[in-house]
């Protein structure tokens, strides 16, 4: 089964105004899944992660229900038929 | 979301841009300056530090700086007055890989001389410089500051480690002055391949030794481009001049109620005036007494005079930050500046008087101004607005020799 990933309204627009879309192959981690990504809409790269390649502080990314933060980071495994969300964080001022 | 609206400006039109907290803002009016047609909110809900409007070679094309704590900071452009946007899909301005750094926010948005007109550099946080030499399709980090042997040593003031001041010498193209809060004034004369410290005289009143070769909390400098070697420095506690391109500064806060403060402007048509807005202490970042005071001297420094008509004297408790006050080229020159209470004042009699131009914008954190069609140069010396008032100043200065007149307390009440 294809890995889905659900992308947040504000990058929509960098996406083809789409909010979630199937991922061909299989990615094994999150990093794969994200390199997929980029392949799709390479936009949505620097809006996601900074420079060093690192998720920007404010972004949460989850595998299914799990915070990659807690997890291990872009390395985390996507397990077949996940969903991957993209989610701001609540902050700001 | 708020609607959007858009101006258009045509030749002898001025328009003023300001950056605020939560989105950019275009204002436009005619050669009067006394209405204005308000543009905006572009990039809204984001801070945007820096603008820039390039009018070399026929352009009109806005900049700004799009930060986001979410998706990072973009630099945005637009050739009519924002009705359209390019923002790219890749961030132009990006630290490499090597650096092991990642762009916090954009500063400062300068552009290069006017026989360079491809060419503009960007002052970011962390503090370091990017140039682009292909009118800002790509750029990359000036190598000399960023591999800068003190940079280990530099440490962030209140708003972050940033840089904040580029002055491409208009004279010689080798040459740069920039300043970094905290790192102090720094100078190339090689085009950027080394950079010296240039902060002689220039207290950091919060180190335990208080002239380091750097270190110094700079807040703004500006130079005349009729007098390249001629620098003027608004410091964390100080104001400053130096007549040797930086090499040695001296103490010009004669006659200002405080000498802390954030921004400084030049006027464009004259190398011996300069505007600054004084700010209580670094403890308590309000204009002095509740009074919204713009100070300016017409003497290099030697004494600074309060303009205040128009402007409250009561109840003001303001603060304008660094890049939160321009001037137009226009003759009599115009002068803006912006509150963090989100005030847009302006006065289009070179300060003489002064109208509120906006209120209840977010807090205001760059304003610049431009006269459409001016090509984007700055303006040689000649007789303009600012001459004619010096010479009233001057005349009534004799007058009051002759006649006994009360004195004016002279003083740096809040000097520590």
């Amino acid at each position: 089964m294809a890995v889905t990933v659900r992308i947040p309204s504000y990058l929509a627009s960098f996406a083809g105004g789409r909010n979630s879309l199937e991922l061909d192959g299989s990615p094994a981690t999150v990093a794969d899944a994200l390199a997929s990504l980029w392949q799709l809409h390479p936009a949505l790269r620097d809006r996601i992660l900074d420079e060093q390649g690192a998720v920007r502080q404010h972004i949460n990314i989850f595998v299914g229900e799990e915070a990659i933060r807690f997890a291990d980071g872009l390395s985390t495994k996507v397990p077949e038929g996940a969903e991957i969300l993209i989610v701001p964080a609540v902050s700001g001022g | 979301m708020p609607r959007v609206q858009h101006v258009s400006a045509k030749k002898g039109d001025v328009i003023v841009l300001v950056g605020t907290m939560k989105g950019a803002f275009v204002l436009r009016s005619n050669a009067a300056r006394k209405k204005w047609d308000v543009g905006g909110p572009y990039s809204i809900g984001s801070p945007v530090y820096a603008m820039a409007f390039d009018q070399r070679q026929g352009r009109h094309r806005l900049w700004w700086a799009q930060q986001s704590f979410r998706w990072g900071t973009v630099l945005c452009s637009s050739d009519d007055y924002g009705k359209t946007i390019t923002e790219p899909e890749a961030y132009s301005v990006k630290f490499p890989e090597e650096s092991k750094l990642a762009l916090k926010n954009i500063w400062q948005i300068c552009l290069g001389r006017a026989d360079d007109p491809d060419t503009l550099y960007c002052g970011v946080e962390p503090a370091a410089l990017f140039e682009s030499h292909d009118g800002g399709k790509t750029w990359s980090p000036v190598k000399g500051l960023l591999d800068h042997p003190h940079r280990d040593r530099w440490v962030p003031g209140g708003g972050g480690m940033c840089l904040h001041t580029i002055l491409p010498d208009p004279v010689n193209p080798r040459r740069m002055v920039i300043a970094i809060s905290t790192a102090g004034t720094y100078r190339s004369d090689d085009g950027g391949t080394t950079w010296q410290a240039r902060n002689q005289g220039v207290r950091a009143e919060f180190l335990p030794d208080k002239y380091p070769e750097f270190g110094q909390c700079v807040h703004k400098i500006v130079q005349h481009p009729a007098q390249p070697q001629r620098l003027f420095l608004q410091n964390h506690w100080g104001l400053y001049r130096s007549d040797d391109g930086g090499n040695s500064w001296k103490d010009i806060a004669n006659g200002v109620p405080s000498d802390f403060g954030f921004c400084m402007v030049m006027h464009p048509h004259d190398p011996d005036t300069v505007y600054i807005v004084p700010i209580e202490s670094d403890e308590y970042r309000c204009t002095p007494e509740g009074k919204m005071r713009v100070y300016r001297t017409h003497n290099a420094g030697a004494s600074w005079e309060p303009l205040t008509r128009g402007l409250p004297q009561k109840n003001a408790l303001e603060t304008v930050l660094r890049d939160s006050m321009a001037t137009d080229a226009a003759d009599p020159t115009g002068i803006y500046f912006g509150t963090r209470s989100g005030k847009v004042y302006g006065s289009s009699d070179e300060g003489k008087s002064w109208q509120t131009i906006l209120e209840g914008l977010p807090a205001v954190v760059c304003v610049r101004a431009a006269l459409v069609g001016d090509g984007g140069t700055s303006s040689p010396r000649r007789r303009g607005g600012a001459e004619k008032e010096k010479e009233k100043i001057q005349k009534k200065r004799s007058a009051s020799r002759r006649a006994p007149a009360k004195r004016q307390t002279k003083g740096r009440a809040a000097k520590r």
